[in-house]
């Protein structure tokens, strides 16, 4: 019996756990996939956004500008890639200028600090990239970007560290109220805890109408996006919104805080809860429309395009608390989720935390330690690393210079990737300007020795994505 | 009978029309050099092709050693070929050169080891 | 560590360069390799069909590798395997080497000259903008091979291959051979960038089909490949509705150019081609910094691996010339450019005071082109005037330009290489 079961190891249901791994409390995490980060976390803006753009008075005006505060504290315990590069909404049109002013109130309301409006001239002086059709901006320097898989695994990892189990492959089918606790069966055997936390994405409605008298409703909200080459990745130093039009919210352009272009995205509304696919259309629109905010638009420099899921409850604000007698919801966590993420981890561990009566650990450990990443290590600190372990200074991915002894360390830390998607968000590896060509058979090779696998046991992202099937003229072993 | 042949001669790749009986004698059509007639006949009549492929190895720093035919075997003997290479495994060390299979299916080539494999 | 000259990669170009310096008297040479073997791409490409121009005979890829790493043994040439170069930068003249291995850690080496012979990456479905899911299944044509021939397994049973450059259409051949069975071969050009023999002997040989001037518009499967829509394309490249196809597959492999891979170029200060994403050179194969050349696929895309080991040994023979301090700085270049579907040409400048008698000028054409000829002028004088029955974009050409022609010219400020119409 866990004291709390969370549903879901996205960015949402480990900060969650990492929020409630400070009190005294056995906490399980389940999830249907096979790694954390393995839905809406994993393709995504990967920004913490300023908070301008919620309705003073929602959940997301509330939790947006409390997680973005959050950051700069969490990047450095946690070790989590961060930075603060600042946003801007661009105006297209000088009639427009008053909607960048409405931003602004809505921001101040929210608790909003230093947003400013630019006239062109003044924000061509700190973004000189902004295309010729830019008028006006809405500069908020509190915006940032943020690697989002680091940031789940960070969390994860915390919690790990203290006392959470995590049971992947796990998903949860049916929850069934007893006395004073739930019985959740789930694809693997049926579990027991007293409190059951639903961040379950796209799925979080299904979870909530297992155990809720009052249903919500979820649409599938698919994004499309382009990721750049580095080369691509100094284009621009803010992240760069448009003002939202009759067309929709519009594209934004961004570094990511790898050194990468990211691109997108579109709003299409699905029926799949899997369907994250792109389309033609989609990529098409995102390298279209993004090239309005710059000049000089990169649009040859695509190494990979993605599509993610928002969670958008009808509603149109997260679902967040006590719904039901010990069952928590974090259910609607579409954008601006990510920057939220913190927040609400905070504010449901608090609940969990009071309806349980727990008391804080005294043996919490608060700081995190990621991977040492050779690509960004100084000289004396490659030297450091290499003299500790020489296989830090065996390059496997090229392009991202990631070394076996990095893999190696995704391998066998808590919550070690199993999968080749698993190392790359822990890594990079894979994550170049080659996609995992030159890479992908050495980080099988190594992911089959470090697990005592055969290479064709490893797969890409759980069970059924294997690449290997087989031997030559079908021999066997 | 007629098949259609793309010479394979120079980059121009002619599509040769060639009209052929029970006997060796053929005609050609749709070539624009003297290549084209050469490759028909040899393509109709006795078409060979090296064969290339892997052989597991035991005990190797390389789980397979490449291998290739020494010289073209007919057409028709590819998979038969392939077939016999599936039932073998040799063990470490390979090196260049050195035969894997005897007079494959009786045609009189060998086939050779194409890189080395050292023991481990 | 000093050395007079370091070679930046162990593959074709690079064990060629190296042997061509040996050649010019050059003896302290050091070659960087980042495989746990010399000889680079070439020991995965199993297939026959390399060195007949070099050798006169057909051998797979590891033998003609073997060929010039047993060259190499005998010279007494050193290497350095599983080694990668992470930096190169300038000290005054001198190069300075950034690398790093398990044995020596991250350590850095001087040299007075370099050659860059890193080779190539394959295009990612990412650069192609390819729709739809994004399952385990999908690999670039290089990497299926080095799975087929270099681990013995098999990437998959049912096989889709986008794009019919020599690589894909190779691979149609190695999967149908160890089992599996390809669907079929499309190619967005309305011809294919292959070799006419790859054609036959890959696809005909086993009734591929290659659909020409057809692509791939969407990615099916969650988890692994489920099948791929194909549809034909217009002459822009843009899918025509109605024609789309479903094609059920487990693989897609892609098989869609390739790329030089100047990352460390690039980070040297060296100017690149953009349209060959390679150095530009002059006439000794050298980069915009002095005693930095180039050769292989790291300077441009080759047909073929006899061309790269020829490139190569020149260009291991300029370097030769550079660090014996036989070349001029300061002489005039002459730029020679592409015109007329001649899409580049390499090199891009020459300095006719350092050439040699006879200089290969290497090029490329952007479309297909029959009866034609190929046309070089310098000051509006024709140096020479080629015929080609044909002339591909899939073929690399070249001429051959003569020193003492060239000093004949007065005003020499541009040479020109062109395709036109054969007039008789």
């Amino acid at each position: 019996m866990y004291d709390v079961l969370i549903i879901g190891a996205g960015v949402i249901g480990c900060a969650i756990a990492r929020e409630l791994s400070k009190y005294q409390c056995d906490i399980a995490v389940v999830e249907r996939e096979s790694d954390v980060c393995e839905g809406t976390s994993k393709a995504n803006s990967a920004i913490i956004h300023a908070g301008y753009d919620a309705i003073p008075g929602t959940l997301k005006a509330r939790f947006n500008a409390k997680g973005n505060a959050m950051m700069t504290e969490l990047s450095k315990r946690l070790d989590i890639p961060f930075k603060r590069d600042g946003s801007m909404v661009l105006c297209f049109d000088e009639k427009r200028i008053s909607e960048l002013e409405e931003l602004k109130r809505r921001g101040m309301e929210n608790g909003i600090e230093g947003l400013q409006i630019l006239s062109r001239q003044e924000a061509v002086q700190i973004e000189p990239s902004l295309s010729d059709e830019v008028v006006a901006v809405l500069y908020a320097p509190t915006a940032g970007i943020v690697c989002p898989f680091e940031m789940t695994i960070a969390f994860a990892e915390n919690s790990v560290m203290n006392g959470a189990k995590y049971y992947f492959n796990r998903e949860v089918t049916g929850i069934r109220r007893e006395s004073g606790y739930f019985d959740i069966s789930t694809s693997a055997g049926n579990m027991q805890a007293k409190i059951v936390v639903n961040a379950a994405g796209v799925y979080a409605d299904v979870i909530h109408n297992m155990v809720c008298e009052e249903k919500i409703h979820i649409t599938p909200r698919r994004g499309e996006y382009c990721l750049m080459d580095k080369n691509a990745g100094a284009l621009v130093s803010h992240t760069l919104f448009q003002l939202p039009g009759k067309f929709g919210k519009g594209i934004l352009v961004t570094p990511t805080v790898h050194g990468n272009l990211l691109v997108g995205p579109t709003a299409t509304d699905e029926d799949d809860r899997e369907g994250v696919y792109t389309t033609g259309e989609g990529l098409a629109k995102v390298l279209k429309e993004g090239a309005r905010s710059v000049s000089s638009f990169p649009n040859r420099q695509v190494i990979t395009s993605f599509a993610g899921l928002r969670a958008h409850e009808d509603s149109g604000d997260f679902v967040l608390g006590e719904k039901a007698d010990g069952f928590f919801d974090a259910a609607g966590i579409a954008s601006p989720g990510l920057s939220c993420a913190p927040a609400i981890g905070e504010y449901i561990a608090g609940l969990v935390a009071a309806k349980l009566n727990a008391v804080s650990r005294c043996d919490y450990v608060a700081e995190r330690k990621g991977i040492p990443h050779i690509n960004t290590a100084t000289k004396e600190e490659r030297e450091a690393l290499i003299a500790a372990d020489s296989s830090f200074a065996k390059v496997v991915c090229r392009c991202e210079l990631v070394t076996e002894g990095e893999i190696k360390a995704a391998i066998h830390r808590p919550l070690g990737a199993k999968t080749l998607d698993g190392i790359k968000r822990r890594t990079r590896a894979g994550m170049g300007r080659c996609q995992s060509g030159f890479c992908s058979p050495k980080v099988l090779e190594i992911l089959a020795k470090e697990l005592d696998k055969d290479i064709s046991e490893i797969t890409k992202c759980g069970e059924d994505s294997g690449f290997l099937i087989g031997y030559n003229k079908g021999g066997a072993r | 009978m007629t098949r259609e042949l793309t010479c394979i001669g120079c980059p121009m790749g002619c599509t040769l029309t060639v009209e052929y009986g029970d006997g060796t004698d053929i005609k050609v059509t749709g070539n624009t050099c003297n290549i084209g007639p050469q490759y028909a006949q040899k393509e109709i009549t006795d078409p060979r092709r090296i064969v290339t492929s892997t052989v597991r190895v035991k005990g190797g720093n390389l789980p397979v050693v490449s291998v290739k035919t020494q010289a073209d075997i007919p057409k028709k003997l590819i998979f038969d070929c392939i077939a016999e290479l599936s039932r073998i495994e040799i063990d470490a060390p390979v090196n260049i050169g050195d035969v894997i299979i005897e007079n494959v299916l009786g045609t009189g080539v060998n086939i050779v080891a194409t890189q080395n494999v050292e023991s481990v | 560590m000093k050395h007079d000259l370091i070679i930046i990669g162990g593959g074709p170009a690079g064990l060629a360069a190296a042997l061509g310096a040996r050649e010019k008297g050059i003896t302290d040479i050091l070659i960087i390799e980042r495989d746990r073997r010399l000889g680079g791409i070439l020991n995965q490409c199993i297939h026959n069909g390399f060195g007949l121009h070099t050798f006169k005979e057909e051998l797979t890829g590891p033998e003609y590798a073997a060929r010039f790493i047993s060259r190499i043994e005998e010279a007494g040439i050193p290497y350095i395997l599983n080694t990668m170069v992470i930096d190169i930068a300038m000290s005054d003249a001198r190069k300075i080497v950034t690398a790093m291995n398990e044995e020596q850690g991250l350590f850095t080496l001087e040299a007075d000259a370099v050659i860059l012979a890193m080779g190539c990456r394959e295009r990612p479905r990412g650069a192609l903008n390819i729709p739809g899911y994004r399952p385990a299944g999908i690999y670039s044509a290089g990497t299926a091979q080095y799975f087929v021939n270099v681990l013995g397994r098999m990437p998959g049973k049912e096989v889709v291959i986008l794009g019919s450059g020599d690589i894909g259409l190779i691979m149609a051949k190695r999967m149908t051979i160890e089992g599996a069975r390809v669907r079929l071969v499309a190619e967005l050009m309305p011809y294919s960038g292959g070799l006419k023999r790859n054609i036959v002997q890959c696809l005909n040989d086993f009734d591929i089909p290659l659909k020409l001037s057809h692509t791939v518009i969407n990615i099916h499967g969650k988890d692994r490949v489920e099948g791929v829509t194909i549809a034909e394309v217009d002459s822009k490249g843009k899918p025509v509705e109605g024609t789309e196809e479903y094609i059920s597959c487990d693989t897609l492999l892609l098989s869609c150019g390739l790329i030089p891979e100047n990352e460390l170029s690039q980070q040297l200060g060296v100017e690149l081609n953009p349209v060959t994403n390679g150095p530009f050179v002059n006439e000794s194969l050298e980069t915009n910094i002095s005693g930095v050349f180039a050769c292989g696929n790291v300077l441009h895309v080759h047909d073929l691996v006899d061309y790269v080991s020829g490139e190569a040994t020149q260009a291991g023979y300029n370097a030769a010339k550079y660090i014996a301090g036989k070349t001029t700085g300061t002489a005039k270049y002459i730029p020679i450019r592409g015109v007329n579907g001649v899409r580049y040409t390499v090199p891009s400048s020459i300095c006719i005071d350092n050439m040699d008698e006879r200089l290969t000028v290497r090029f490329r054409v952007g479309a297909v082109y029959k009866n034609v000829k190929i046309v070089v002028k310098a000051a509006d004088t024709v140096l020479m005037s080629i015929s080609k029955k044909i002339v591909a974009p899939g073929e690399m050409e070249q001429v051959i330009l003569l020193k003492n022609k060239l000093t004949e010219i007065e005003n020499c400020n541009e040479i020109v290489i062109g395709v036109e119409v054969q007039n008789d």
